[in-house]
């Protein structure tokens, strides 16, 4: 059976991407930034899933307004990297596990999710950037990838308890999956920021820091935060937090908190990160040692 | 009748925030395709190589390709426009996001470098237009 072992959060930010991509990691103004992902690039060595579910925005880059899908999962066997208006970060292709994504995209419905079928799209920086958060630079990434795009760009987007309830549902959906998987669910995006207009640069580190505070321990809290609260609060695009509930419902009640970092900034936005453990994996840990 | 938790004209209530929603999408459909067009690097060549002919065949305003041609951020976001589509723009000319932001903030890019390192523009006085806090 399949079973969800952890949960990563971070922010993905363009800048950081180019950060990697051209070898900026140590320069002072970024040191500060990668030395948060210290510990997780350690960790993940011991801890490498064998599928990634990455809860994700897409930045106009897969999806125009065409079609606006609350919520879409990848379909597809692989998802190159995007063309953002100065050429494809050079990273890995980011394969994909189709049978999970149906699976999941199944059950999800069965729930009354109306789930968005993607069979073809590109990733843009905000998938590829967590990876290379998390796995460094690598000739391929060392585990399958489900992307799930949430809507945060074109109002109406999806309410933070809508993103709870998805989050458990693909926590049930991921448990009923017959193969012996290990599976991560990762939230992306967030923490305060503005990008547009004379509000642009917003940082509230007090609204940041209560998320981080809350989702560890009294997530129940965050999931009445409304969408408008979210922006004033935390900046237009602030609202990316949503995706982090996602995560965290999937890990359920009961998390070990591994790891939290936050620093302002990196480019227009704070930057957080956590990696939570679930507690059957810590279960799992247990068991193993005392077996040992 | 199901409760609202907010009227929606609060969304209007934020300062120096547009909130994109489906009437600016609509608005402002032409213009991103445009700018979505800039995924291409052949595309990017041409719009290089002739900005003005290159934007005529989008069916934007003319409010909106004036707006492009003077690199306007706020002026594409009051026509519909969203940043996420935008710096795909910016990204062409080989600008920086921060660089890109900053320039809707009546800042110069170094101005707008150091608030973003002395910790951002405060919430404090930010939030509300009703409330002036």
């Amino acid at each position: 059976m399949a079973r969800i072992t952890a949960g990563i959060a971070t922010s993905h930010v363009p800048a950081i991407g180019a950060a990697i991509d051209m070898g900026k990691t140590a320069d002072e103004y970024w040191q500060p930034v990668f030395a948060g992902y210290e510990w997780v690039k350690e960790w993940v060595k011991d801890n490498t899933p064998d599928v990634v579910i990455l809860c994700y925005n897409d930045h106009a880059s897969a999806m125009m307004l065409d079609i606006v899908p609350t919520f879409a999962i990848g379909f597809a066997e692989e998802f190159a990297p995007a063309d953002e208006g100065w050429g494809a970060r050079p990273v890995p292709t980011v394969m994909g596990h189709p049978d999970l994504a149906g699976h999941i995209a199944e059950q999800l419905v069965i729930d009354e999710f109306d789930m968005t079928i993607m069979n073809h799209m590109d990733v843009d920086h905000g998938l590829t950037v967590p990876l290379s958060l998390v796995f460094g630079q690598v000739e391929e990434w060392p585990c399958k990838v489900i992307p799930l795009a949430v809507n945060v760009t074109q109002f109406p987007t999806p309410s933070a308890n809508r993103c709870w309830q998805l989050g458990e549902a693909i926590r049930d959906a991921i448990k009923s999956y017959p193969e012996d998987l290990d599976v991560q669910v990762w939230g992306t995006g967030g923490m305060s920021h503005q990008l547009q207009g004379p509000r642009a640069g917003l940082i509230n580190p007090d609204f940041d820091q209560n998320f981080l505070e809350k989702l560890a321990n009294d997530p129940d809290d965050l999931r009445s935060i409304t969408r408008l609260e979210f922006l004033r609060e935390s900046g237009s695009e602030g609202i990316e937090l949503i995706m982090w509930l996602i995560m965290r419902a999937a890990l359920g009640y009961g998390v070990e908190e591994l790891h939290r970092f936050y620093h302002v900034p990196a480019s227009n936005t704070a930057v957080g990160h956590v990696v939570y453990q679930t507690r059957e994996a810590m279960k799992a840990k247990e068991k193993a040692a005392a077996a040992a | 009748m199901r409760t609202r938790l907010y009227p929606l004209e609060d969304l209007d209530d934020i300062p120096g925030t547009k909130v994109f929603n489906a009437k600016r999408s609509r608005q402002a459909y032409h213009l991103h395709k445009f700018c979505m067009s800039l995924m291409q690097a052949g595309n990017r060549e041409k719009f290089k190589a002739d900005e003005r002919a290159y934007l005529e065949g989008f069916g934007m305003t003319e409010e909106q390709i004036e707006a492009v041609l003077a690199r306007d951020f706020n002026k594409l976001i009051e026509l519909g426009g969203n940043i996420y589509f935008l710096v795909k723009l910016s990204n062409t000319d080989g600008w920086s996001t921060q660089r890109a932001v900053g320039s809707m903030t009546g800042m110069t890019a170094d101005e707008y470098a150091a608030m973003m390192r002395a910790g951002g523009r405060p919430a404090k006085g930010n939030r509300s237009i009703r409330e002036g806090n």
